[in-house]
């Protein structure tokens, strides 16, 4: 345990379910994200990927309540205390709008739904017919994204909302981890479309949106060095700087496709040439390795 | 001292002045709580053979050896600091405050207590207690801190440690006898010269005042207590972090729909 001036607490051991959770959470609420801007955008060519982000999602939200309830150790059974409170004389449901874990818990579970409802909904629109009309499906999404962007998110919040170096001496980690989510589940997205030729519409699209999301991303790492040198506690980041080249890697293989697929396109030209492939694959793994890391560098850093 | 009666707020006033550093109250909340202690552990740069708070040390006599050499009178050495700590059992707890289970609960004597039955061993707490008090006990899968011995106030006794002080440097009872107590002794140090005395949370602007408070021989953070600047509450950040987030949704859901705006051409 190293104190810094300001701080005199103990790290909570948070190591590696939870940055695999926070991992998970960041594809599962970027993939929806992005999943519903792509059926958003009015065109039918972007529906194949739509349905591959909402399929991304799914397992992505699923594995998250697995790995929260391993890191709970002996106690995992006791899950379930998160959302009803047991004392005795007080019970009822826990909710605390103040405390990001509570709320997470619960937005957890209500994304749970609309990450089921979504991939099942594609599911069967790949076999010839949805269970929602496209219109109502829409609006399904709209509030869906809305929760997504939260589970993206709140993670980063909730790491804020600590007394922990680092990591309360920042506001900007809810927004670093949703661009870092949004840019990763883009990049899975394409990875994953890359030899599907109904969905190679999107292909290009996708990694020009990564693009835009990788610059806010690069953004706001500059302004979480900026934070938390601020706050004196810089040299905590020095033993990660090899993960944070990693993150800024990723960033910068996301930026590089990205103009590649705008200048291909203001030529005329298409996303899915052969070619493109190759590079999809190694942009993709690029990125995701960066998200890993990023999450990985914050979270050791303050422990 | 009276009759311990729920309903009044009670705490420790912790002299500092007069530690001797004995551990006697450590043995004694050990012994009275049935905690095992940590295995020994090579503290190569102290005396002290604890080492800090944690879930089966619930109190510990700091060790304060590194402060520069200067003794009252010529031989007497160098003048070490000694701090019996506990936790502050806070008027506004961090851990209380981020706690999802609703298991860190304020009791009838005004003391913070975490139910064993109830926590999940989530470490949130742990995240947040700015005192480095709370620990985890991977056995039980529960964090553990000092309980200000509920099961002793409740039949009406005095919690094992400041029993066990045998200089009265930890002392017991109502809160507001224990202020009245820190401020005289506080004027009687300073009226000796000792003028580096000091009350910590003995007021509101220590988490709007701790139920076991401190007089202290230097500033806080010699003690590894965070000043009156620094004691925040964790949901300072919560507006911030959000309205951070909120504000790259927004710049993401327009870059996103930007990159799949409707084109004519592939």
């Amino acid at each position: 345990m190293v104190f810094l001036a300001e701080h005199f607490v103990r790290s909570p051991q948070w190591t590696w379910y939870i940055l695999f959770y926070f991992f998970f959470a960041g594809i599962a609420g970027g993939a929806y994200l992005v999943g519903t801007l792509l059926r958003l955008s009015g065109d039918a060519r972007d529906e194949p990927a739509a349905r591959v982000a909402f399929y991304v999602s799914l397992p992505a939200t699923l594995i998250c309540p697995i790995l929260l309830t391993a890191d709970l150790g002996a106690s995992w059974w006791k899950f379930w205390h998160m959302m009803v409170d047991v004392t005795p004389g007080d019970t009822g449901l826990n909710f605390k709008y103040w405390s990001p874990m509570s709320v997470g818990v619960w937005a957890l579970l209500l994304f749970g739904f609309f990450v089921t409802v979504s991939a099942v909904d594609a599911w069967m629109r790949n076999r010839g017919g949805g269970i929602i009309p496209m219109v109502v499906n829409r609006a399904f999404n709209i509030i869906g994204a809305i929760v997504a962007i939260f589970i993206a998110s709140y993670t980063g919040v909730l790491l804020s909302v600590s007394n922990q170096p680092v990591w309360s001496d920042t506001w900007v980690l809810g927004g670093l981890f949703l661009a870092s989510g949004l840019s990763g589940s883009a990049a899975l997205i394409a990875l994953l479309i890359r030899n599907r030729p109904e969905a190679g519409f999107s292909l290009g699209r996708l990694h020009q949106a990564d693009g835009y999301f990788s610059v806010l991303e690069l953004a706001l790492i500059i302004v979480f060095f900026i934070t938390v040198g601020a706050a004196g506690a810089l040299a905590r980041e020095l033993p990660w700087l090899p993960l944070w080249a990693i993150a800024v890697a990723g960033v910068a293989g996301s930026l590089v496709e990205a103009r590649g697929h705008m200048r291909m396109r203001a030529e005329g030209g298409s996303g899915t040439v052969a070619g493109v492939r190759l590079d999809t694959v190694v942009v993709s793994v690029l990125v995701l390795l960066g998200v890993l890391a990023l999450r990985a560098a914050v979270i050791f850093s303050a422990q | 001292m009276a009759a311990i009666k729920a309903g009044e707020e009670y705490g420790f006033f912790t002299d500092t002045s007069i530690c001797i550093g004995c551990k006697a109250c450590e043995v004694a909340c050990k012994e009275w709580n049935q905690l095992q202690g940590d295995s020994p552990a090579f503290l190569d740069d102290s005396y002290d053979n604890t080492g800090s708070l944690d879930a089966q040390n619930w109190r510990h006599v700091k060790f304060i050896e590194h402060v520069p050499d200067q003794s009252a009178t010529a031989g007497n050495g160098t003048a070490w600091l000694m701090m019996s700590d506990v936790c502050k059992h806070c008027k506004h707890a961090s851990c209380m405050e981020v706690c999802p289970t609703g298991a860190i609960i304020r009791t009838e004597f005004n003391t913070v207590f975490i139910q064993q039955d109830v926590c999940n061993g989530c470490r949130n707490c742990i995240a947040a207690c700015p005192y480095s008090v709370i620990g985890m006990n991977q056995e039980t899968g529960t964090a553990h801190k000092c309980t200000l011995c509920y099961d002793r106030l409740q039949g009406g006794l005095e919690p094992a440690c400041a029993k066990a002080c045998p200089t009265q440097s930890i002392q017991f009872g109502p809160l507001a006898e224990l202020q009245q107590a820190a401020d005289v002794r506080l004027a009687t140090l300073h009226s000796q010269g000792v003028t580096q005395a000091q009350l910590y949370g003995r007021d509101d602007k220590v988490y709007g005042g701790l139920n076991a408070f401190f007089l202290l021989m230097d500033k806080p953070e010699t003690y590894g207590l965070p000043n009156a600047d620094n004691a925040k509450l964790p949901s300072r950040n919560d507006l911030g972090g959000y309205l951070g987030a909120a504000v790259t949704a927004v710049l993401a859901v327009i870059g996103g729909l930007v990159a799949f705006r409707r084109r004519g051409m592939p």
